[in-house]
């Protein structure tokens, strides 16, 4: 072992380097790490936040949905009532119609058959009166038999 | 330069010393007699130089990453520097328990820059002492650290921080009191208990200085010793005993510090 002046040379260094470290290594290293560690947890803290509003936001969508879903039953719901009763009418309407239509016919049938009863009765009777002419050989007056005509011809 | 073994390792021991020589004057130091005639009054340039330049390494690293350093997201280099600052600071919270914005500096630089010194046992030991003797040095030994002033002089450090903060914190009265009155509250045993404590209070700079020389002295001499094999051999010895030192080096790095924090702690702490 031979010690000599190196021993203080070595000493001053170790002074001067922690003195270094002390000033300007240590403080902005450990700086910046309290730093990063800050923003590592705010980071954390504001993913948590995040999920969190993921949740509600989540929730209020699935609510929303649902309500929608029974608006819309709803609404289908009403229109298939509403087309059913406008098809009930306007079943109706044609039935009512239809009625209308067979009761017109109906009347117009018994006006031709009536207008054809009495077109035949003025024929039958201008028929008796030629047969009863042609039996009897002379005029028939139309004017002093035309009760009895008539009589006859109501009668057919 | 070497012929026998024992030449060789004795060569391989020997640090270039610069110092004022009685008759030569200021000169580097060409024979162990000239060491011994220079005595104290001279400088091991090869440890001096090397631990500035592995203080200097360290120092040049950290400033990078702490100048660099931001909250974004961190690279390798400011990695490596965060994970040891945030070792240091580990172990001095659980260790310190006082207020000192000195300690966690000064034993980040403990751990590293004696790290870095440790580890230049892992170049092969003709590599630079060769490259240095083709530059004309006579001797050369890299490892700061397996020399007597390189760990003297760090303790030396930490001895003169434990007597100034013992008295800073306790006063000169309260020191010397505790020197006094410690282990036995007794004025008959004032003597003895002061003969005790200071050789306590002696013997922690002589352990942390002690220790790291003798472990890294002794690791040094092994390798010398393997490097007397033949070129081809040696690999099967120093290749185990180089990872070895995997351990050793920052174990010991690691203990100068814990130490250090210690002793500091205890300084710190006052019984009265």
């Amino acid at each position: 072992m031979n010690m000599n002046l190196t021993l203080f040379g070595q000493t001053i260094a170790f002074a001067i380097f922690v003195w270094f470290c002390m000033k300007y290594v240590w403080p902005p290293l450990t700086q910046a790490m309290q730093e990063r560690q800050k923003k590592i947890a705010e980071g954390l803290d504001a993913a948590g936040r995040a999920q969190q509003d993921l949740k509600l936001a989540q929730e209020k969508v699935s609510n929303t949905l649902r309500e929608t879903r029974e608006q819309a039953a709803e609404i289908i719901e009403l229109a298939n009532k509403q087309a059913n009763a406008i098809v009930e009418e306007a079943k109706e309407q044609a039935r009512a119609e239809g009625e209308r239509l067979i009761a017109g016919a109906k009347a117009e049938i018994e006006q031709e058959v009536n207008r054809a009863k009495d077109a035949l009765r003025t024929q039958v009777a201008a028929l008796a009166i030629l047969g009863a002419e042609k039996i009897l050989e002379s005029k028939v007056d139309t004017k002093a038999h035309n009760k009895l005509v008539e009589k006859l011809a109501s009668q057919l | 330069m070497a012929n026998t073994p024992v030449e060789y390792i004795q060569h391989h021991l020997q640090n270039l010393v610069f110092g004022s020589h009685p008759e030569k004057g200021w000169i580097i130091a060409h024979t162990p007699e000239e060491v011994k005639q220079m005595g104290f009054w001279s400088v091991n340039l090869d440890t001096l130089g090397w631990s500035i330049a592995m203080g200097v390494l360290f120092l040049w690293l950290f400033r990078k990453a702490a100048l660099s350093a931001s909250t974004k997201v961190p690279g390798f280099l400011q990695n490596l520097t965060e994970m040891c600052i945030e070792f240091v600071e580990g172990t001095v919270r659980d260790t310190f328990h006082g207020r000192n914005p000195l300690i966690a500096p000064l034993a980040l630089t403990i751990f590293v820059w004696v790290f870095l010194m440790n580890s230049l046992k892992w170049v092969p030991v003709d590599i630079i002492p060769g490259l240095a003797h083709l530059l004309g040095a006579p001797y050369f030994k890299i490892v700061p650290t397996a020399d007597p002033n390189g760990t003297f002089g760090l303790s030396l450090g930490v001895f003169v921080l434990i007597l100034f903060y013992s008295i800073k914190i306790k006063g000169v009265g309260g020191f010397t009191k505790e020197l006094a009155f410690t282990p036995f509250n007794h004025w008959a045993l004032v003597p003895f208990n002061l003969f005790l404590e200071i050789i306590g209070l002696l013997a922690k700079p002589l352990s942390l200085a002690l220790r790291l020389f003798g472990n890294m002295y002794a690791g040094e001499v092994v390798f010398i010793l393997i490097a007397l094999l033949p070129f081809w051999a040696q690999w099967v010895l120093n290749v185990p005993w180089a990872i070895f030192h995997i351990l050793v080096i920052p174990l010991q790095a690691f203990i100068f510090m814990v130490l250090t924090i210690v002793y500091l702690s205890a300084a710190h702490e006052d019984h009265h």
